[in-house]
């Protein structure tokens, strides 16, 4: 059973990622944000988990649905909130929006809108931890499409070839974009591959947030002790919203409300309430709470970028 | 090649060994730098451009990759971006189209994607092939779709002392530079000090003052546009030679000054015309100048490089067929004047290694 505070953590992470992006979905129709979102609402076991496992100069490297481990991981929503509204203040001036999030002082590296692309530049990240020896271990998030992109396997060969420090996370929800995996590839055989090419593999399943964080937690450790290369985890996990917007896409015939119920029903914030005392997480909701509404009223109030900012940042 | 540099000693390196001492100077000073590539550890070394390097400097920061030039391209804007100074080498310049995605998508936009928080400082040498049945696949010259990019620098030295200036320059800039090199260029010669030096971004190189016509030329054609100039003597024709060695950013006001003083100008690109780096010369010039000039192109044949001898040679203008262009802008397309010389001696007598 783990430590009671880091079932708080959990949660608190969890909870942070849920009410940013409900909030999101919720004013969306207001078209303050006026760029696209991918939301990761039912995913955020997987960036709570793994994010609990790192230290605060360890690098993470996401997707253009990022949301949740830009936050996890220690990334200032204020400055997110406010690049979702196109604000100077925002963690990459407005000019990067939802889909390129960056906070380097607390280790998120920039996500990107192509799939696979940071793969390798996490990749080259970790690179560069062992060949300065910073001691940083590096954490790529990628969805099981980008497990189709050549980018992936080249990265995977490379890392393992040069034994880098580095933890690939798959989030496997099933679908690239609205394409299922078993239309993509041969089998559902992600860890196997990945064994083939000498990265240490394995799934784990049911969005379960302390298996996660356990398991994760485990393979960072043998990472950053040096007794282990690098690792890839299969984390099973379901979208509950459509793949881009602020809704839910049942009405395009795809999937079903049938196939998301078992996920919903075993809703990882709901599962880690039940563990923690009713007046720790009053506490906790009313904390996080305060801070969403305080992201959101400094994005609302925040200026736009000047005219001249359009030519700034081209060339350093 | 003459330059400008004063260097007493009168040093002579060919180009690829002044490559190579830019390597290895800033490999000295910063131990950030590194070394990447196919090949680039190899008995071949690129060359000889990283000759010696990885007996120096180890293994870690000089080695071979796989065959992956998406991949290791994406790793090395990871490198970067975590504070090294990877330079990633590919044999042929047809290679990097397998990275586009990362040189297009990721290094020339990071920077501005992220409001100015991640620089990334790489640079990329490839080399344009040619002749001795390079063929359509190991012959391209891609420096104009390079140029369209913005967040990217281009550069494309003509000489081994601008060779090392420019190397050292793209190693030191915070910026993804494309360093573009020419294979027929290995055998090339020229003084180069030293000690480290950079060449400054956004400056052409006057080859040679003239009076009648502005010639430039791109890459392995500043070579045949100085040969042509020497020919143009023969029939009393000035021409002022100018190597951009830098195309992007580009030296626009060297080049005004040049056609304001000679009115006429004729850009010979080692490389397509159409959207092509002439193309952008050209436009820029006719935005820019008060009166008419006569402006001209030369490059490529609007086909695929083919690898037989005889239709190679079509392909590609020289210092003959830019001679009579440039002579005919002069004294008029009824001037019927030839050389006798065709240039291009390194192409027509290359005969590999490849």
């Amino acid at each position: 059973m783990p430590d009671p505070e880091v079932i708080q953590d959990l949660y608190r992470s969890m909870l942070r990622i849920r009410g940013v992006e409900q909030r999101i979905s919720d004013i969306y129709w207001d078209d303050k944000i006026k760029s696209p979102v991918h939301l990761s609402i039912g995913q955020e076991a997987v960036a709570a988990g793994v994010c609990q496992t790192l230290e605060p100069k360890d690098v993470v490297f996401g997707t253009y649905r990022g949301h949740h481990v830009y936050l996890a991981k220690g990334g200032d929503m204020n400055a997110m909130v406010a690049e979702l509204y196109g604000k100077v203040t925002g963690c990459a001036r407005g000019k990067g929006g939802s889909m390129h999030l960056i906070d380097l002082e607390h280790g998120v590296s920039g996500t990107s809108a192509v799939v696979g692309t940071t793969i390798a530049n996490a990749v080259g990240a970790a690179y560069a931890s062992k060949l300065k020896k910073m001691g940083i271990v590096i954490v790529v998030f990628f969805g099981d499409g980008a497990v189709d992109e050549g980018v992936y396997h080249e990265s995977l060969n490379f890392a393992a070839l040069k034994n880098l420090p580095i933890v690939f996370i798959c989030e496997n929800n099933g679908y690239a974009v609205h394409s299922p995996i078993l239309s993509r590839r041969n089998s559902d055989n992600i860890c196997e591959h990945a064994r083939v090419y000498g990265v240490t593999a394995e799934r784990i399943e049911g969005n379960d947030v302390i298996a996660i964080n356990e398991r994760v937690g485990k393979a960072v450790a043998a990472i950053r002790s040096g007794e282990s290369g690098p690792h890839l985890l299969e984390i099973m996990t379901y979208r509950w919203m459509e793949h881009v917007g602020p809704g839910e896409d049942f009405n395009l015939g795809y999937r079903t409300p049938d196939e998301r119920a078992p996920w919903t029903d075993s809703d990882q914030i709901d599962g880690l309430r039940g563990q923690i005392a009713d007046d720790v997480v009053t506490r906790i909701d009313a904390e996080v709470l305060a801070e969403i509404d305080a992201a959101f009223e400094f994005a609302e109030n925040s200026p736009f970028p000047e005219p001249e900012e359009l030519y700034a940042h081209v060339y350093g | 090649m003459s330059t400008d540099n004063t260097d007493t000693n009168q040093r002579i390196l060919t180009y690829p060994e002044a490559v190579r001492e830019a390597t290895l100077q800033e490999m000295e000073r910063d131990d950030g730098v590194i070394v990447m590539g196919i090949g680039v550890d190899d008995p071949k070394a690129i060359y000889g451009t990283t000759a010696g390097l990885q007996e120096r400097f180890g293994e870690d920061r000089v080695f071979d990759t796989p065959l992956s030039e998406d991949g290791m391209t994406g790793m090395a804007i990871g490198a970067a971006q975590m504070g090294l100074r990877p330079i990633h080498v590919h044999i042929r310049m047809d290679f990097v189209l397998l990275a586009m995605n990362q040189l297009i998508n990721v290094a020339a936009k990071n920077l501005y994607t992220f409001g100015g928080a991640a620089p990334v400082p790489i640079v990329v040498r490839s080399y344009i092939g040619r002749s001795w049945g390079q063929g359509p696949q190991h012959s391209q010259a891609l420096h104009s779709m390079f140029m369209h990019v913005p967040g990217l620098r281009v550069v494309a030295p003509s000489n081994p002392y601008d060779a090392k200036g420019a190397l050292i320059a793209s190693i030191r800039d915070n910026n993804p530079v494309m360093f573009v090199e020419h294979r027929l260029l290995s055998d090339s010669t020229s003084h180069v000090p030293e000690e480290p030096y950079a060449l400054p971004f956004g400056k052409a190189r006057v080859q040679q003052q003239g009076s009648d016509i502005t010639i430039i030329g791109i890459s392995y054609m500043a070579v045949e546009a100085y040969r042509a100039a020497q020919y143009l003597k023969e029939v009393g024709v000035s021409a002022e030679v100018i190597d951009p060695v830098s195309l992007s950013p580009l030296d626009l006001e060297t080049i005004l000054a040049s056609v304001a003083k000679t009115g006429r100008l004729l850009v010979v690109d080692n490389g397509w015309l159409t959207c092509g780096a002439s193309a952008e010369i050209l436009a820029s010039v006719a935005e820019n100048v008060e009166s008419p000039v006569s402006l001209k192109r030369m490059g490529f044949a609007p086909v695929t490089c083919p690898t037989t001898p005889g239709l190679e040679q079509g392909f590609y203008p020289n210092a003959q067929t830019i001679a009579v262009m440039a002579n005919q802008m002069v004294q008029g397309k009824s001037a019927d004047w030839v050389p006798d010389e065709i240039g291009a001696t390194e192409a027509t007598e290359f005969r590999g290694p490849f």
